[in-house]
């Protein structure tokens, strides 16, 4: 008889994780407080960047390292994964800032105005100085986990929606806990780092890839979506509020669109989010087994980047008895 | 040193803000055996009691904390913060910033003077965030300041000491107020350098959060500070022109070619 599990949480990491399992020919059941895919999870709210290189700027050297092999994991799974790089620019007087980023990354090449306009055409005659970081990738998040979802029914994997696990019997069944922030009643080392995200339309602007701004108070991203739809992002506060987005975070980001192209000044503004990621004190994932329950939680500003090693992981550790204490400890070694 | 009646042996201050997590931060506190750090309040979350995590991190470091009013651009505003610092975290002590240029984001010296009276009255011990300027610091001190915190150079610009002759100037004036360099430090032999001029402490973030390896240029940053701080107890010689050659030339030999 195959192992049955109940994954919490519909978000990035109960997505791929129950992939994960179901791969492995684990029978799986999803469970989802909320009534719609996205509805309720920071996921929705994502970049969508599969850039490891570029994250090494302020994430811990680890993240480099489990987030390298993500595009071909997506790649593999989910329809619109692109894999043609980042491009990193600064306005001509914060150019030190590019300085910066480069000393604290590495598989990237220096651009020039011809070469930047040469790789983002609309971007031409706008910068002196950039990053370009050719081998990483994007998706767009939402579909990713429309896609996700599918695949999973595909596999006979169901979404149970509006169920809120805390009426559920255990069952005789492993439970895979992915519920994010709200996990906190039991992972008391969760905090919320509130972010907040804008998508603009506007068909006076084309970029192919994300484009990361660096300022040296407000580094914005903005990555192309679908239909002239762009996502700028985001903010990074300590706080867990998930309370709708402040007038002043709107016109830092707003800004700084504005900033890297003028034309994102008359764009519709579609739609403002915030949301909390939840993060353990050194911003990395965990996986953590407490109580007889194992959890994945902690993938603060790398959900889609850092989601398949660990889902692999996780569905590894609950089906092949390996503990999960000992992937951790491999992970710390990585 | 005494910083408001409180004896504090670490002569480094460190902000709390941009490290790549707070594990990080923590780690960092621990290597620069700093007494004291400062954290900004965000007005919107203090209001809703958002940053409640983040503040118990900051309270389980065990060192004293020294809220600021970063980002305040008028006295209400600065004032308004200082007050809801206060009560979240349990203390008299604000670091009061009053901007008054969004490039710069040097100090709005007329509000920064009003604020800190006005806080001063209502009973806080106030740590201003001040230009070199020898005027506003008498006025500073008239409104009940006992420590005064000159800029180095503009915040997060990591140049050092933009003018020695008036950071000199300050403190040949005030020689018995406590000086704190606060603002634009990027290495530590920029620390090293105010403390040669006698100023007691050093005030520094982002070269720290934003370096490599935060925890050890921490530890960079206090080694820096002490040798500055010895140096000046020390008293160093003072610098020529000319060469002047530490052994004796009179009575040396001279050999014919």
């Amino acid at each position: 008889m195959s192992k049955r599990i109940t994954v919490i949480g519909a978000g990035v990491a109960g997505l791929t994780s129950a992939l994960a399992l179901a791969e492995r020919r684990a029978e799986v059941e999803i469970l989802e407080r909320s009534e719609r895919l996205g509805e309720d999870c920071c996921s929705w709210c994502a970049g969508g960047m599969l850039a490891p290189w570029c994250e090494a700027e302020s994430a811990e050297r680890e993240v480099v390292d489990l987030g390298r092999g993500a595009i071909a994991w997506w790649e593999k799974r989910v329809s619109g994964v692109e894999r043609n790089g980042t491009l990193v620019v600064a306005a001509p007087r914060d150019t030190s800032e590019i300085d910066r980023f480069a000393a604290r990354t590495d598989n990237h090449e220096r651009v020039d105005e011809a070469r930047i306009a040469a790789i983002e055409p609309d971007l031409a005659g706008r910068f002196r100085k950039g990053l370009f970081f050719p081998e990483e990738g994007h998706l767009d998040p939402r579909r990713a986990l429309h896609d996700l979802a599918e695949r999973l029914a595909a596999r006979g994997v169901a979404v149970r929606f509006g169920v809120d696990a805390r009426q559920i019997a255990a069952d005789g069944r492993a439970i895979l806990d992915c519920r994010g922030l709200s996990a906190r009643d039991a992972l008391p080392d969760l905090r919320g780092v509130r972010g907040e995200m804008l998508i603009l339309r506007t068909d006076e602007v084309r970029l192919s890839r994300p484009v990361r701004f660096l300022h040296p108070r407000i580094p914005l991203y903005v990555t192309p979506r679908a239909n002239g739809h762009f996502m700028i992002g985001a903010t990074a506060i300590e706080s867990a509020s998930r309370g709708p987005v402040t007038a002043r975070s709107a016109i830092e980001l707003l800004s700084a669109a504005y900033a890297l192209h003028p034309a994102f000044g008359e764009a519709e503004i579609v739609e403002m989010r915030a949301d909390a990621r939840p993060a353990f004190p050194d911003n990395l994932p965990r996986l953590v087994v407490k109580d007889g329950r194992t959890y994945l939680n902690g993938l603060y500003r790398h959900g889609f980047l850092l989601a398949p090693i660990f889902a692999e992981r996780a569905a590894a550790a609950l089906l092949e008895e390996r503990s999960a204490d000992e992937s951790h400890r491999q992970r710390r070694r990585a | 040193m005494r910083l408001y009646d409180v004896e504090i042996n670490s002569r480094l201050l460190l902000g709390t803000a941009q490290y790549p997590s707070p594990a990080i931060l923590a780690e960092a506190v621990r290597a620069s055996q700093t007494e004291i750090v400062t954290v900004s309040l965000r007005r919107e979350s203090a209001r809703l009691r958002e940053g409640q995590d983040f503040w118990a991190l900051i309270r389980e470091l065990g060192v004293r904390v020294l809220p600021n009013t970063a980002g305040c651009h008028s006295v209400k505003e600065a004032v308004t913060t200082a007050e809801m610092a206060r009560e979240i975290f349990a203390t008299n002590w604000i670091k009061l910033e009053v901007i008054g240029e969004a490039d710069t984001l040097q100090p709005d010296v007329f509000g920064l003077v009003e604020a800190a009276r006005i806080l001063n009255e209502d009973g806080f011990a106030v740590f201003p965030y001040m230009t070199e300027d020898l005027v506003v610091a008498e006025r500073l001190l008239e409104a009940g300041c006992q420590v005064l915190m000159p800029w180095g150079a503009p915040i997060g610009s990591g140049k050092g000491l933009n003018n020695l002759f008036g950071l000199r100037a300050l403190r040949a004036h005030f020689p018995d107020v406590p000086l704190i360099v606060d603002a634009g430090i990027g290495v530590p032999s920029h620390a090293a350098a105010a403390m040669e001029l006698g100023y007691d402490a050093i005030l520094l973030n982002t070269a720290v959060a934003k370096a490599g390896d935060p925890p050890a240029m921490a530890r960079a940053f206090a080694l820096a500070i002490e040798a500055g701080r010895a140096a000046y107890l020390a008293g160093a010689m003072q610098p020529r022109d000319m060469a002047a050659p530490s052994t004796p030339v009179l009575g040396r030999p001279s050999l014919a070619r």
